[in-house]
C-alpha cells in the first residue's frame, strides 16, 4: 500500500491538496513517505496524521516529524474515534483493500469528508488493451503484472458511483488530475470527495 | 563481589538529596530521599535539550559507559552515546535509579528516617507505585533546573514511567518514546511477577525482608525469580535457536537433576549473576509497582482521559516477537492517544528477540528512534 510519491506533488495529490481547507485535521491513509502530509502541513497548516503499512514509509514519515501509525486500512481505522478528522484521504489505495466498502464506511465514520482516488478500470485504453491483447492491462496507474499486483478490487468510475448511491454516500466533488469532471471512458484516474448522507 | 547494597554516601553516582517530604500513593510519606543519577552530554543555554532515560525493572542509572560494579557496558550502550541514536553530542541525557532501587536511590535497604532508628527499612519500606517513582524523578529534574524535558524515553517499566510523565506532567514533556510497554500490567504479567516474589519470600534467608544484618541473603529465591523472568524476556524462537535441546558439557543425559541442558546452565548462570548486583527486597517492591500500574484506573477507567491534557509528541514502539508486552498492548496506547487527539506515531519492529529486543542491537529500531528524535527536534520551538 506504499504510494510512490515524488517532489513536486504528483498531479492527483495536487488536486487532493486543493480540496483541503487550511488548519483542518487530516488523516492520510497509505501515506507512503509522507510527501502529501508534509505538503499539507507546510502549506495548509493542517494537523497532519498518517497511516502506512510499510516499515520504510513509516520510517521516512517519522524522520520528517510527521505523526504516522504503522497500520492497515482494512483493520486499523477502528482505532480512531468518530469524526476525529475533517478529511481522510485514501490515495490510490481503495483497490488494494480487502473490503473496500467497509473501508469507505470507516473513513466516513472517522472523518467528515473522504477523499478517494483510484485508477479507473473502464478507461478506454485499459478496455482496448484487454480487448486487443487479451492480457491484463498495464499503464502508469496500473503498473503491476497481474500476478504481483496488490490491486485486488479494481473498479470503474461507474462502479464507484453506483456503490456510493447504494450506500447513502454523497459525492461532493468528482475530479480528474487535470481538474475536469471525470468520464468513465476518457479518464485513467478519478478523485472523489464524499460524505455520509445525514 | 561485594553485595550491591549502597547507601547514599557511596560515590558511584552523583546523588540528589530531596529534603521535602514526598507523599506516596499508598498514603505514607517519605520525609526525605536520595536519587542517584548519571548524566551525559551538555545542557544547552536554553536548557531545552534534556532527555530523561527511564530504566526497566532490573536496570539502573548506568545506561551507558562501563558499569562501575560489573565492569560491563551499560544496559543501553547501543543507544546512548556520542553519534548513537540518542546522541550525547547533541542532547543532555539523564538517567536516574528509580525510587525503591538498590543503586544509591532510597529503597528498602536505606536507613529509616528516624534518627534513633538507623536500621534499614527492609519490608517496612512503603509500597511504591510508578507514579511515586516519577514524582521523585520530577524533583531531580527540578533540581537540575530543567523546566521542560525535550524527551522522556524508556522501555518496559521505563515505558510505564514515560506514560506516567506524559500524563502527570504533560507540560514538562515535549516528546515521549514508549517502547515495549503497556498502560497496565496484564494478568499474565502479574502472574509471572508473583512467582518471582513467592520464590524470594520462600527463601529462608529472606527473614520477612529484614536480612540486611544477616550473613546470608535470599540469593536462591532472587535467582529463581530472575530465571523465571528471564524466560519471559525472550521469544520461544530465540531461546530455541540459542540452546535447542543441546546438552551442557556432556554427551549423554545424567539421569539426575544436574544442568544437563545448556538452557538450564544458562538460566542458573543468569540467576547467579543477578544476585551479585540486585537486592531481593527491591525486586519485590519494583515488581509490585509494575503490577499496580494502571493508567486507565487512575482516570476513572477510561484510558483516553489520561491523555486529555497531553500535547506531547508520542512515539510508541513494539517488537513483533515480544509476548510479555505484545503489540496489542502498544496499540491500546495508540488508540487512547488517538482518541485524545495526541500526535502519535507507532511502529511494530520485526524482531525475533522477544521483549529484550529493546535492549539489544536492533539497527532498525535504532534508526527509527534516531529519526523520531530528529523529526521532533525539527518541530521544537526552541533551538
Amino acid at each position: 500500500m506504499t504510494r510512490n510519491t515524488r517532489n513536486p506533488l504528483r498531479d492527483d495529490l495536487q488536486i487532493i491538496a486543493s480540496l483541503i481547507e487550511k488548519r483542518s485535521r487530516v488523516l492520510d491513509i497509505g501515506c507512503g513517505d509522507g510527501t502529501l502530509l508534509q505538503h499539507l502541513q507546510r502549506h495548509h497548516n493542517v494537523d497532519a496524521r498518517g497511516m502506512e503499512l510499510s516499515h520504510s514509509g513509516v520510517q521516512s514519515c517519522v524522520r520528517k516529524g510527521l505523526s504516522v501509525i504503522q497500520g492497515d486500512a482494512d483493520t486499523d481505522l477502528g482505532d480512531y474515534p468518530r469524526q476525529a478528522f475533517d478529511y481522510a484521504i485514501l490515495g490510490q489505495t481503495l483497490q488494494a483493500t480487502r473490503q473496500p466498502l467497509n473501508v469507505l464506511k470507516e473513513i466516513l465514520r472517522i472523518a467528515h469528508f473522504g477523499i478517494i482516488s483510484f485508477p479507473n478500470f473502464a478507461y478506454w485504453r485499459t478496455r482496448l488493451h484487454l480487448l486487443l491483447s487479451g492480457t491484463m492491462p498495464q499503464n502508469p496507474y496500473l503498473p503491476h503484472l497481474w500476478h504481483e499486483t496488490p490491486n485486488i478490487h479494481l473498479c470503474s468510475i461507474k462502479d464507484f458511483t453506483q456503490l456510493c448511491r447504494a450506500h447513502d454516500i454523497e459525492i461532493i466533488r468528482a475530479l480528474t488530475p487535470h481538474n475536469r469532471t471525470p468520464s468513465n471512458w476518457r479518464d485513467p484516474l478519478a478523485i472523489f470527495m464524499i460524505k455520509q448522507r445525514a | 563481589m561485594t553485595h550491591p547494597l549502597r547507601s547514599s554516601s557511596d560515590s558511584l553516582s552523583p546523588v540528589f538529596h530531596s529534603t521535602t517530604p514526598l507523599a506516596l500513593d499508598c498514603g505514607a510519606e517519605l520525609p526525605h530521599f536520595h536519587i542517584a543519577y548519571q548524566t551525559w552530554g551538555q545542557l544547552n543555554k536554553h536548557r531545552s535539550n534534556a532527555i530523561l532515560v527511564c530504566h526497566a525493572l532490573t536496570g539502573d542509572q548506568f545506561a551507558t559507559g562501563k558499569h562501575p560494579l560489573s565492569q560491563k557496558d551499560g544496559w543501553w550502550h547501543h543507544v546512548v552515546g556520542p553519534d548513537k541514536p540518542i546522541d550525547t553530542n547533541k542532547y543532555f541525557v539523564i538517567c536516574s535509579n528509580v525510587l525503591g532501587g538498590c543503586m544509591g536511590t532510597t529503597g528498602p535497604q536505606a536507613p529509616r528516617h528516624d534518627k534513633k532508628d538507623t536500621r534499614p527499612w527492609g519490608s517496612d519500606f512503603p509500597v511504591l507505585t510508578i507514579r511515586d517513582m516519577v514524582r521523585a524523578q520530577k524533583r531531580l529534574i527540578d533540581h537540575l533546573t530543567i523546566d521542560q524535558l525535550f524527551c522522556v524515553i524508556g522501555g518496559s517499566m521505563g515505558g510505564m514511567q514515560v506514560l506516567q510523565w506524559a500524563t502527570t506532567y504533560p507540560e514538562h514533556v515535549f516528546a515521549a518514546v514508549a517502547i515495549a510497554t503497556s498502560t497496565r500490567h496484564t494478568t499474565q504479567n502479574i502472574s509471572f511477577h508473583e512467582i518471582g516474589r513467592q520464590a524470594i519470600m520462600a527463601d529462608a534467608n529472606w527473614h520477612n525482608g529484614h536480612y540486611y544484618d544477616q550473613s546470608r541473603k535470599p540469593d536462591r529465591g532472587l535467582a529463581v525469580a530472575r530465571m523465571v523472568a528471564h524466560i519471559t524476556y525472550l521469544s520461544e524462537q530465540a531461546l530455541h535457536q540459542k540452546f535447542g535441546r543441546n546438552l551442557q558439557n556432556r554427551h549423554n543425559l545424567s539421569y539426575g537433576f544436574d544442568a544437563d541442558f545448556q538452557v538450564e546452565s544458562y538460566l542458573r548462570y543468569q540467576g547467579a549473576q543477578f544476585v551479585d548486583r540486585f537486592d531481593a527486597n527491591t525486586y519485590l517492591y519494583i515488581t509490585r509497582a509494575m503490577d499496580y500500574f494502571d493508567l486507565a484506573g487512575e482516570h476513572g477507567g477510561t484510558l483516553a482521559k489520561a491523555f486529555q491534557k497531553t500535547r506531547t509528541r508520542f512515539y510508541v514502539v513494539s517488537f513483533s516477537s515480544d509476548w510479555l508486552f505484545p503489540t496489542s498492548e502498544s496499540r491500546l496506547i495508540v488508540k487512547a492517544l488517538n482518541a485524545a487527539a495526541v500526535p502519535v506515531s507507532f511502529t511494530e519492529v520485526t524482531s525475533d528477540k522477544g521483549h529484550d529486543a529493546f535492549l539489544l542491537n536492533e539497527p532498525r529500531f535504532h534508526e527509527l528512534l534516531h529519526g523520531f528524535l530528529e523529526g521532533a527536534a525539527h518541530h521544537h520551538p526552541s533551538p
